[in-house]
C-alpha cells in the first residue's frame, strides 16, 4: 500500500480583516493543482464508508477518480447522478459530521476534503459554456402532474427528480425568488446567490415550472391543487420559517430583530446595498446576537460587514455546546465577533421613543445533561448585569409556519408544529401528499432536506404507478 | 409581472391601479392585503385590497405617495408592469350579521373600507359610514361608499366640505344617539384608529381596526410586523391585520412605524435625484 498522504489541502480564504468588510465569498476555492493534490490523497476504499456518511449517497470515490483523471465532465455527471445541487452542498454541508467524518482518513485526522472537491467540480461546470455541459435528456412526459410547495432544497430536489422521471412539475413559491433559505437566510459571503440561481436554472431546464409570488394556503389550498387543478400528488417542502422569540419583556422595542428578518433584509432584499436597493436595515455601533447556531453566526458576520464596531454573540451554554458548524464559529471569531458564553438575556430596556438601549443578562452554569444530551444551563443567582446595545438579533431557531397545516384537511402534525411523514418515503397520512425537509424535521440541514426530497420523489413515482 | 390594466388619479397624491392578477382576484376578500414589489431593487410593501373583479381577473389597489416605493408606483402608466404582486394575504375581515355596524374610513383608508362596508351590508347589517379627509380636494369615493351604506357622513378637518372636524365627532354622536351599535370598524391612519377606539371604549362597543405596521414578507416569516394586542405579541400579516382596537398597544405601533424614517428619507432623496436627472435628460 502506498504511504498515506495526510496533508489535507487548506481552503484559500480572504484574509479575516479584509473579508469582515465585504460581502464577497470568504472561501476562494481550490486551484486546479490543489484540487488534484487533494483528490490524489483519496485511497479509493473498496468499502467507501464516505458514501454512507452522505445523506444522498454521492458516489464519492468515483467522482474523485474522474477528477484526478482529468475527466471533469464525467466527475460532474457522477456527482449530479445523486446530487442536483453540488455547488451548494460543497459550500454549506456540515461535512465534518457527514461524509468527511466517515472517511477512512478521518481516523488519521485528515479526511479527504470531499466538500471542497465537490465545490471545485461544481464550479468548473458552472463556468463552462452551455454547449459543453452534459446535455439534459428527459424521458417523454407521462402526463402526470406534481405540485411542489416551496422552492428550498427539499422542493427543488423533489421537483428535479420528478421531472427527470417524466412528470410535469410545478413549484409554488411564496417569495419573489426561488431558493428558500439558500436565498433569504444564508448570506452571500458563504453562498453566493448567483450560484443558487444557476442551480434553480438547472431545475427549470428540466422543464419544471416555478410559480413565484404564490402563497399556498392563501392564493390556493393544497386540496384545491388536487381537486380543482388536477395535480396527481403534492410535495410539501415549505421549511421551518416561523421565527422563535425569547418572550421576555421589551422584546418588541425598535431595533430588535428576529434573525429571519435581519437576514432577509440583508440577503433577499440586499439591504447591504442600500440605498441602491430600497430596503433598509438598522446599523449601529453595538449589536448582540442571541443564539449559537449557524443562523447566529451568519447574523453576527453580516453585522460586521455592515459596519458595526462591536458584534457580540450571546449564548447560554459554553463553547463546547455551540450548535453552529465549527468552521463557521472559527470564521466568525477570526473576523472579530466577540463570544459571550454562559449568558442569557432576561429583558430589554429602551428609551422613551421606544428604541432598545440595553439588555439585562444573567450568567449561567451547566448542570446535568438534558434530553438533547447537552448539559442544561442553570441561572446563577444574583448574577444580573447590563450590556449596552443599539441592535439585538434573536437567533433562537424556527418552527414550521402553520399556514399550510391550518388550511389543509387531514394532515397530522406534532406538538412542535412539524408535519408527520414517513422517514423513509416522506408520505404523510393524507392521500397523495408527501412532505420533506425542515417542515418535517424542524430546522436541519440543506443536505438532509435534499435527501428527503429525493426519497419522496422515489416514493411518489412508485405510488403513481411509474 | 403583473400588468396595470387601469390607472386613475383619485386626488393629488393618491392613485388607483387595477392590476391583472387573476389568481389573487379569485380569492381576495374584504380586509385582506397584497404585497407589492415594483422593480428589481424595490422594497416589498403591503397595500390593502380595495376591490376585485373576478371575471376580469383584476385587483384594485389605492395607494398614497409617501416614500420611494409609492413614488416609483406613481409614475407607472396603464400598460406598465409591477414586478411582484403577492396575495391575498392576512385574514379577511370577519363579516357576520350583527345589526348595526359603523364603518369609519380616513384618508387613503376610505378605499379599503368600501368593500368592508359592502360585505357588512350584504350580510344584512345596517351600515352607517363616516369618511374623513384633511380637505375637500383629498376626498374620493364618496359616492361609492354611499352606495354601500345606509347613511354616510363626510368630514373635513378644515370644513371645506361636509362637516368640519374629525371622524370621531360624528362617531360619538351616533353612540350618544341611543341607537344600538353592534360594532365599529375603522381603517385609516394610526392616530385616527387609535382615537376611534378611544371614543368607543366607554360605550363598550366592539371596535375592529386594520393595523399597518411595516412588513417584509407578509407570510409570518420575519416578525417585522409584530404588534401587541392585550399584551400578547401578534404578527399582523398572519394574525391580522384586523384586531380589537381596545387591546392594541398604539404607542408601540407608532414607534415601530418610525424605525426606518431616516433611511427612508435618504432613499427618497436619492431616487428623486436619479429621477430628476432622467427626466431632465
Ligand atoms: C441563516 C441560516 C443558515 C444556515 N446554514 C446552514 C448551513 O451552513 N448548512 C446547512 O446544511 N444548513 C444550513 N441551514 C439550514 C438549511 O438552510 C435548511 O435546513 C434548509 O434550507 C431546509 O430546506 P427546505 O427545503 O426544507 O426549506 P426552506 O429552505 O426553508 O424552503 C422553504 C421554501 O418554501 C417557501 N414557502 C413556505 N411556505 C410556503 C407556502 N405556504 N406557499 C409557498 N411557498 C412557501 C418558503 O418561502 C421557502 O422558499 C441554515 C439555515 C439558516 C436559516
Ligand atoms: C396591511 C397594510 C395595508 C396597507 N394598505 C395601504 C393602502 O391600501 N394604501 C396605502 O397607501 N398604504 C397602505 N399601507 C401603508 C403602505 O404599506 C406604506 O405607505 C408603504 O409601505 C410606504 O412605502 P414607501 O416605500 O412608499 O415609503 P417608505 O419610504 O417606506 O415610508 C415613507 C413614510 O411612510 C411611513 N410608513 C412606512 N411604512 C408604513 C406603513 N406600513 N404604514 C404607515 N406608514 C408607513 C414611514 O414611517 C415613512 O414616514 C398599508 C400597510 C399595511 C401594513
Ligand atoms: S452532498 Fe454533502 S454530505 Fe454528501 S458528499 Fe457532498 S458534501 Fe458530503
Ligand atoms: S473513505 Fe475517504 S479515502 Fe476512502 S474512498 Fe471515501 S473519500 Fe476516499
Ligand atoms: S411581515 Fe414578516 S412576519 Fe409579518
Amino acid at each position: 500500500m502506498p504511504k498515506l498522504d495526510l496533508n489535507r489541502q487548506p481552503m484559500p480564504k480572504q484574509e479575516p480583516q479584509v473579508r469582515a468588510k465585504n460581502f464577497n465569498e470568504v472561501a476562494l476555492g481550490y486551484t486546479p493543482e490543489q484540487a488534484l493534490a487533494e483528490a490524489n490523497r483519496c485511497i479509493q476504499c473498496p468499502k467507501h464508508p464516505c458514501i454512507d456518511g452522505c445523506p444522498v449517497e454521492v458516489p464519492i470515490p468515483e467522482f474523485i477518480k474522474a477528477l484526478r483523471e482529468g475527466d471533469m465532465l464525467q466527475a460532474v455527471e457522477v456527482l449530479k447522478s445523486k446530487n442536483s445541487l453540488p455547488a451548494i452542498c460543497g459550500r454549506v454541508c456540515p461535512q465534518e459530521t457527514q461524509c468527511e467524518s466517515a472517511c477512512t482518513l478521518s481516523k488519521k485526522g485528515a479526511p479527504i476534503a470531499i466538500g471542497r472537491l465537490e465545490r471545485y467540480v461544481a464550479n468548473w461546470e458552472l463556468n463552462q459554456p452551455a454547449t459543453s455541459k452534459p446535455a439534459v435528456i428527459l424521458p417523454p412526459t407521462n402526463g402526470k402532474r406534481i405540485a411542489v410547495i416551496g422552492s428550498g432544497p427539499a422542493g427543488l430536489t423533489a421537483a428535479a427528480d420528478m421531472a427527470k422521471m417524466g412528470y410535469q412539475v410545478t413549484i409554488f413559491e411564496a417569495l419573489h425568488i426561488a431558493g428558500g433559505v439558500l436565498m433569504y437566510g444564508i448570506p452571500e459571503f458563504r453562498l453566493p446567490k448567483h450560484i443558487v440561481q444557476s442551480e434553480v436554472e438547472y431545475v427549470k431546464s428540466l422543464g419544471v415550472d416555478i410559480k413565484l409570488d404564490s402563497v399556498v394556503g392563501k392564493v390556493v389550498t393544497v386540496d384545491e391543487l388536487m381537486k380543482e387543478q388536477g395535480y396527481d400528488a403534492v410535495f410539501l417542502g415549505t421549511g421551518a420559517g416561523l421565527p422563535m422569540f425569547l418572550n421576555i419583556p421589551g422584546e418588541n422595542l425598535n431595533s430588535i430583530y428576529s434573525a429571519n428578518e435581519f437576514l432577509t433584509r440583508i440577503n433577499l432584499m440586499k439591504a447591504y446595498l442600500f440605498p441602491e436597493y430600497d430596503t433598509p436595515v438598522q446599523i449601529g455601533k453595538r449589536i448582540a446576537v442571541i443564539g449559537g447556531g449557524n443562523v447566529a453566526m451568519d447574523s453576527a458576520r453580516c453585522a460586521l460587514r455592515l459596519g458595526f464596531e462591536e458584534v457580540h454573540i450571546v449564548y447560554r451554554r459554553s463553547r463546547a455546546e455551540l450548535p453552529a458548524r465549527q468552521e463557521e464559529a472559527e470564521n466568525a471569531e477570526e473576523e472579530g465577533v466577540i463570544f459571550k458564553f454562559l449568558t442569557n438575556p432576561v429583558r430589554f430596556l429602551g428609551n422613551k421613543d421606544g428604541w432598545v438601549t440595553q439588555m439585562e443578562c444573567v450568567e449561567m452554569e451547566l448542570g446535568e445533561p438534558d434530553a438533547s444530551g447537552r448539559r442544561r444551563p442553570i441561572v446563577k443567582a444574583g448574577s444580573e448585569f447590563m450590556i449596552d446595545v443599539d441592535i439585538a438579533v434573536i437567533a433562537l431557531g424556527t418552527t414550521p409556519n402553520p399556514l399550510i397545516t391550518a388550511t389543509t384537511e387531514g394532515l397530522d402534525t406534532t406538538k412542535g408544529g412539524t408535519v408527520v411523514a414517513s422517514e423513509t418515503t416522506g408520505k404523510t397520512v393524507k392521500d397523495s401528499v408527501w412532505a420533506g425537509g425542515d417542515i418535517v424535521t424542524g430546522s436541519a440541514t440543506v443536505i438532509s432536506a435534499m435527501g428527503a426530497g429525493k426519497r419522496a420523489a422515489a416514493s411518489m413515482h412508485e405510488a403513481l404507478g411509474g | 409581472m403583473y400588468k396595470i390594466l387601469h390607472r386613475e388619479d383619485l386626488v393629488p397624491g393618491i392613485h388607483l391601479f387595477r392590476v391583472e392578477a387573476p389568481a389573487v382576484a379569485a380569492k381576495a376578500q374584504a380586509g385582506q392585503f397584497v404585497i407589492v414589489r415594483v422593480d428589481e431593487k424595490g422594497e416589498r410593501i403591503p397595500l390593502t385590497v380595495a376591490d376585485w373583479d373576478r371575471e376580469e381577473g383584476s385587483l384594485t389597489i389605492v395607494f398614497m405617495e409617501v416614500g420611494t416605493t409609492t413614488r416609483k408606483m406613481a409614475i407607472l402608466k396603464k400598460g406598465d408592469y409591477i414586478l411582484n404582486f403577492v396575495g391575498p394575504l392576512g385574514l379577511p375581515t370577519h363579516i357576520e350579521r350583527l345589526g348595526t355596524v359603523v364603518c369609519v374610513g380616513g384618508g387613503v383608508g376610505v378605499a379599503p373600507i368600501v368593500p368592508i362596508a359592502r360585505a357588512f351590508k350584504e350580510a344584512g347589517n345596517k351600515v352607517i359610514s363616516i369618511m374623513g379627509a384633511r380637505s375637500w380636494n383629498l376626498l374620493f369615493w364618496e359616492e361609492r361608499l354611499r352606495s354601500v351604506s345606509n347613511e354616510l357622513t363626510v368630514t373635513t378637518d378644515d370644513g371645506s366640505y361636509g362637516r368640519k372636524g374629525v371622524v370621531t365627532e360624528p362617531l360619538k354622536e351616533i353612540l350618544d344617539s341611543g341607537q344600538k351599535v353592534d360594532m365599529v370598524m375603522a381603517v385609516g391612519p394610526v392616530v385616527m384608529m387609535k382615537f376611534c377606539a378611544k371614543t368607543t371604549n366607554p360605550y363598550g362597543v366592539k371596535t375592529v381596526v386594520s393595523l399597518n405596521p411595516i412588513m417584509v414578507d407578509g407570510t409570518g416569516m420575519c416578525g417585522c410586523c409584530r404588534v401587541e394586542i392585550g399584551e400578547k405579541t401578534k404578527f399582523t400579516c398572519v394574525d391580522g391585520p384586523d384586531f380589537d382596537g381596545h387591546q392594541v398597544d398604539w404607542d408601540l405601533l407608532l414607534a415601530r412605524q418610525h424605525i426606518y424614517l431616516e433611511a427612508e428619507k435618504r432613499s427618497l432623496e436619492l431616487w428623486e435625484q436619479r429621477e430628476g436627472r432622467e427626466t431632465n435628460a
